[in-house]
């Protein structure tokens, strides 16, 4: 079956169904030099399967639109290559498992859009035009970081907290958007606290910071290499931390500033 | 008949990438409820994929930089066919669209002084482009994102409803424009997860929904490239400009097979990357046009130093625009003098240390090394030409980006044409999307409040409603011997890349015509399996009647153009005429709709462009418009 010197037959279960059910099909496939996942899913729709649902676009790890668990772990299928597989190994292919699922290998991620709508967006300051906005690259360098993020949802979809908790969805944010408030709340112009609003007050107190034990799984699954947990939740727990929820720190504060 | 939902909206903006979320702002803060409708989910629209920035003259990092300087440049590159009211527009507004921005939440890189940085970039003569690393245009969409959210934050807080007055269905296709009379009523649409039709119901609609490039096999654009808007303008009656000009992108991955046409950034040239052949030479040297002779340099060593003092050194022909660089690999690779893959190699490796590669071509270099296990800062790439935009499209006014004849529709971003003339500069798209996305928004906004009042408003009348609905299940009710659409559409990329490509023949452009006109025939047997729930062999099913008809105008357009023009070259008739720099080519869709699908389907007219304003013309040397305006055209 194969038609060049490189290519081999791969074996292949992929999740089919709906938010009825479904089940694991297997599927036989051509595989060529160079290919990743995607490819191969594409291959099947041409071939074997017209009507497989499965969501992508770029096709180049830019969009994070097309994140499903392969072996069970949480990745983009466009950035997976087949070579990273030993060609004995059967691939399993399943749908993103913290979401529902709308079919085969899509499912339905409003949750993030929910959570992203949650964060007050950035403030901009008062009596700076546009253009006139002067900020230092070592102090937007953070920031930047987590502006990197392609919103693939991996890290939501790992983080435990809500990954087989349904019930902690509404409290919990999810490490993308917990990010997103460190991002504003590094941003050197956000000009939130003008406006009454206390960034990392509302990390603990709205988008659930407090529920992530920093296990750093929403790292290691980022495809951005975003260290989200240690560059943006762990700093935004220590300054959660610094303001008023450690006694010690609180006790600290009040201690040495009597003393000045 | 079909029971269809229908919604009422003042705006319906179809597209959601840089223009259409830039137009979405735009009309909803001058007050019309705005709809946006889009094939992926929100915020993975095609411009997520931009690398290199955006173009604008702010002059942060060579205050000698100006609009008319930026203005002379994308008309150079464009080489003079532009819609010069656009280049205008776009020339003055576009440092205002990138500052606003900044007030939005947009961090980009920075200069010492704390400036927004800018790169150089093939034929701009300054450093030019606003960037984040190489991920600008998800800088750009995550902007626009985000500012249109915290606009549904604030509508919240008035009436407890995010999507009172803005609202985004995502995951939905278009597949018709409505109308009452001549006028635009509305869209017809399927919901992607669910495969329910709707119909948003307005006064005006904005097209803003990119390019073409998924007719082509090699190409660095994504499947929403189906050219949808282009085709829902013509269906509707709206004309297409100079489909004949598209750019292929010097730079594409050639291997492995499976990548083959991922853009590689020009940054990696703007940033000091240069091309070699087999032979290791710097083959752009010898390819520098007469047209641009004096303002390139003519010694690598020279080349190397305009990098550190521009003032007093000429830039490397590496940074030709790309329609010159494309075709000079293409020559290197037939003259037998390409890499192992069939490109040629662009190497930066030999020219910066590793870090700094790392730290300004971050996602260059994530790519190479996880799809083809190459080390961009250890040893060359190997590159060639990709399809990658589309400088033709639909018909607009400058000022309003309203299209012609047809009341209440307006486009904006790559589906409109005009703004590039001929050849597109990089990062020239962003802030085209900027500054012509806020202005279709604005005009769109004013277009529906004239047409508010229940009596002015336009009717969507049932018949239109049943036949869009028929026309999208035909698939499902393909007779035996249906057609498999995954073929029709490898079968028509093939034809497009080896017949209607790069390099043009009269012959084989003949050719393609006729095969065009055969899968026409098949593709009106297309069929699918399964149901409406996410079906993407349906989905492609529709889109093929898209592809074809936007294949149609550039072939045509193709054979009729006689000349070799910025992307459009050809073999037959290599040289840039100065005739036909006055001379539009305009496809009209044929009326009444052939029932025959061998017939064709657009009927071309040549127009001639509006002079160019005097002053405007003169901000160019003498000796530089003789080179390129026709001889009547200089005694004006
Ligand atoms: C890899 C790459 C790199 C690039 N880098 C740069 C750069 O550095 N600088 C630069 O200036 N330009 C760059 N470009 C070009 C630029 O990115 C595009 O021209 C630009 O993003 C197009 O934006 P748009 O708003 O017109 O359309 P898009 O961003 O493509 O958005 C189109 C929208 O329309 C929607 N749509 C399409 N059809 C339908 C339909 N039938 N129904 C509903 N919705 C529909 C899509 O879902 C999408 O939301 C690059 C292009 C590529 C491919
Ligand atoms: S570090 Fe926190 S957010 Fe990340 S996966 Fe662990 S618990 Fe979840
Ligand atoms: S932080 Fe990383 S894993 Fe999470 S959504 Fe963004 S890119 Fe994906
Ligand atoms: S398709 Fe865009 S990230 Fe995979």
């Amino acid at each position: 079956m194969t038609a060049t010197g490189t290519g081999y037959d791969a074996r292949f279960r992929i999740w089919r169904g709906d938010a009825e059910g479904g089940e694991l099909r297997d599927f036989t496939v051509e595989v060529h030099e160079g290919e990743v996942v995607l490819d191969i899913v594409h291959r099947l729709q041409a071939t074997q399967a017209a009507d497989l649902a499965v969501r992508w676009n770029c096709k180049a790890g830019k969009c994070g639109s097309c994140s499903a668990e392969i072996n069970g772990r949480p990745r983009l299928m466009c950035m997976t290559r087949m070579s990273t597989f030993s060609r004995e190994e059967t691939i399993t292919i399943t749908p993103l498992r913290a979401f529902p699922v709308v079919r085969d290998l899509v499912t339905d991620v409003s949750f993030n859009y929910t959570k992203a709508r949650e964060v007050p967006a950035f403030v901009p300051p008062q009596g700076l035009a546009p253009g006139e906005y002067r900020m230092q690259q070592v102090d937007v360098d953070r920031s930047q970081e987590f502006r990197k993020c392609i919103e693939c949802f991996l890290c939501q979809d790992t983080c435990h907290v809500v990954r087989d908790h349904e019930e902690n969805k509404a409290a919990f944010a999810g490490p993308r958007f917990l990010m997103r408030v460190a991002e504003l709340d590094m941003h050197p112009l956000d000009a939130a606290e003008s406006e009454g609003l206390d960034r990392k007050r509302t990390a603990q107190e709205e988008h659930g910071l407090g529920y992530c034990n920093i296990t750093k799984c929403c790292t290691e699954v980022c495809p951005e290499g975003i260290k989200i947990t240690d560059n943006a939740l762990i700093p935004l727990k220590e300054r959660a931390v610094d303001r008023k929820y450690d006694p010690l720190v609180w006790l600290g504060s009040k201690i040495s500033r009597r003393r000045d | 008949m079909a029971q269809v939902d229908r919604q009422q909206w003042d705006v319906v903006v179809v597209g959601a990438g840089g223009a259409g979320l830039r137009a979405a702002i735009e009309a909803r803060e001058r007050g019309a409820r705005t709809a946006v409708i889009c094939k992926s989910l929100f915020g993975k629209a095609h411009t997520v994929m931009a690398e290199g920035g955006i173009a604008a003259s702010m002059g942060n990092v060579n205050s000698a930089d100006n609009w008319q300087v930026h203005f002379r440049d994308t008309m150079r590159g464009g080489k003079f066919l532009n819609q010069w009211r656009m280049a205008e527009l776009h020339a003055k507004e576009a440092p205002d669209r990138v500052w606003e921005l900044e007030t939005w939440g947009a961090l980009f890189d920075r200069t010492p002084d704390g400036k927004i940085s800018q790169r150089n970039f093939g034929g701009h003569e300054y450093p030019r482009l606003a960037h984040v690393g190489d991920r600008t245009g998800l800088e750009l969409i995550r902007t626009l994102q985000q500012k249109i959210v915290q606009l549904q934050q604030q509508d919240f807080k008035e009436s407890g409803d995010h999507e009172a007055r803005l609202k985004i269905f995502q995951e939905c296709t278009v597949t018709r424009v409505l109308k009452d009379g001549d006028k635009v009523a509305g869209v017809f649409c399927y919901e992607r997860e669910s495969g329910r039709f709707f119909v948003l119901e307005a006064p005006a609609v904005v097209l803003a929904t990119g390019g073409i490039g998924k007719s082509f096999k090699t190409t660095s654009n994504s499947w929403e490239y189906t050219g949808d808007g282009h085709a829902l303008a013509l269906l509707a009656g709206a004309p297409l400009l100079n489909m004949e000009f598209i750019q292929f992108h010097p730079t594409g991955m050639v291997w492995p097979p499976s990548v083959k046409g991922i853009l590689v950034t020009e940054s990696v040239r703007g940033d000091g990357g240069v091309l070699r052949n087999s032979e290791g030479k710097r083959f752009m040297f010898d390819y520098v046009p007469s047209v641009f002779k004096e303002k390139y340099a003519e010694t690598e060593e020279e080349g190397d130093r305009w990098y550190e003092d521009q003032e007093h050194n000429r830039r490397p022909p590496e940074l030709l625009p790309r329609d010159e660089v494309a075709r000079a690999i293409n020559s290197e690779v037939k003259a037998g003098r390409g890499s192992p893959h069939g490109g040629v190699f662009l190497d930066v490796s030999s020219r910066l240390p590793a870090e700094v590669i790392k730290r300004k071509l971050p996602s260059m270099y994530h790519q190479f090394k996880e799809l083809a296990d190459v080390d961009i800062t250890a040893e060359p790439m190997e590159v060639g030409p990709t399809c990658h935009y589309v400088m033709g499209g639909i018909a607009v006014d400058s000022d309003t980006a309203a299209t012609v004849g047809v009341p209440g529709l307006f486009a904006a971003g790559e589906v409109a044409g005009g703004m590039h003339g001929s050849n597109r500069l990089g990062g020239n798209s962003l802030s085209d999307l900027l500054v012509f996305g806020r202005r279709a928004g604005w005009h769109a906004a004013e277009h529906a409040a004239a047409h508010a009042a229940t009596a002015d408003r336009p009717a969507v009348d049932q018949a239109q409603v049943d036949a869009a609905a028929a026309e999208a299940l035909a698939p499902f009710h393909a007779e035996d011997g249906a057609e498999n659409p995954y073929t029709l559409h490898q079968e028509l990329q093939q034809s497009m890349n080896d017949l209607v490509g790069i390099i043009r023949r009269e012959g084989e452009m003949q050719q393609a015509l006729g095969r065009l006109r055969a899968l026409r025939v098949r593709a009106a047997r297309a069929g699918v399996e399964g149901h409406r729930q996410f079906n993407p062999g349906w989905h492609l099913a529709l889109d093929l009647r898209n592809m074809l008809l936007v294949s149609e105008c550039v072939a045509k357009a193709a054979l009729e153009r006689t000349e070799s023009r910025g992307g459009h070259t050809r073999e037959d008739c290599p040289s840039m005429e100065r005739e036909w720099r006055p001379v539009n080519l305009v496809c009209h869709p044929v009326d009444p709709v052939p029932a025959d699908p061998a017939a064709d389907r657009i009927r071309l007219v040549r127009r001639r462009t509006e002079p160019i304003r005097p002053d405007l013309l003169a901000l160019f040397e003498k000796e530089e418009l003789v080179k390129y305006l026709a001889e009547e055209e200089l005694y004006e």
